[in-house]
């Protein structure tokens, strides 16, 4: 299983900053191991946010995004928004993490 | 090989049994875009997207001069259009497509991400706003690379 997401949300004017943080190794399939042979890609390729529900964001990434994806976006939201973050990889392991706007 | 097409061919039944039960949106149902994602080089990508982007000034792409850690180079988008979809293009990488984010209705025209880059290399911020792509383009220069060991 993965590790957690870290996700900070805060309102300000009725913007919501969303700030996150995913645990993954993002291997892009271009690496060599010690024995030379090469590692194969296993990354993060979709990610779906939704406050209350109802998305607001939604990402592909491909092998070049970096080691622990980091994302920043904003939406026009209110404090006390519940934001659920997905992302499935491309090994099919999925992760789910949930935070409060402040 | 074929094991991998046995889960490939699981995993994709999974996805739509639980796109037709509602579990998830039809935006996160849709199929990553593996062809967009493997283009090697900018016009292969440009197509599998539909985009022959003219360069705007509305289209900012925030991204350093010089990136020491090509592993780690922080780029982000922001544009005055009201934009629907937004990609990062990196010229000289292995696929040129780093990451494509689909932006609905009351979301701000904003994103930040990190992403590798294998040398020094044009960078492409790609937008999409009412149907037409537009784009901004800067030079990252990078001393050291993120791709190999």
């Amino acid at each position: 299983m993965s590790d957690p997401m870290r996700v900070r949300a805060t309102e300000k004017d009725g913007i919501v900053d969303v700030k996150i943080l995913m645990k993954h190794d993002m291997e892009s399939g271009q690496r060599k191991d010690a024995s030379g042979k090469l590692i194969p890609a296993w990354f993060i390729n979709m990610l779906n946010v939704k406050a209350n529900g109802k998305d607001v964001f939604n990402a592909q990434f491909g092998p070049a995004v970096s080691k622990d994806p980091f994302l920043n976006f904003k939406y026009k939201g209110a404090k006390g928004d519940k934001l659920v973050v997905n992302w499935v990889d491309t090994k099919g392991d999925k992760r789910t993490d949930e935070a409060t706007v402040s | 090989m074929n094991q991998q097409r046995r889960s490939l061919l699981k995993y994709s039944a999974v996805f739509g049994l639980m796109a037709s039960a509602g579990l998830i949106s039809v935006a996160q149902a849709e199929e990553w875009n593996k062809a967009a994602f493997e283009g090697k080089s900018l016009d292969d990508v440009f197509k599998s997207l539909g985009a022959s982007p003219d360069k705007s000034s509305a289209v900012t792409l925030n991204a350093p001069d010089i990136a020491e850690n090509g592993a780690v180079v922080p780029v982000g988008i922001s544009t005055s259009l009201k934009a629907e979809q937004m990609a990062i293009l990196v010229e000289k990488n292995p696929s040129t497509l780093a990451a494509q984010f689909f932006l609905p209705a009351g979301t701000e025209p904003f994103v930040t991400t990190r992403i590798k880059m294998g040398q020094t290399s044009n960078v492409y911020a790609l937008v999409k706003a009412d149907g037409k792509w537009s784009m901004a383009v800067k030079e990252i220069k990078v001393t050291l690379g993120g791709c190999g060991g």
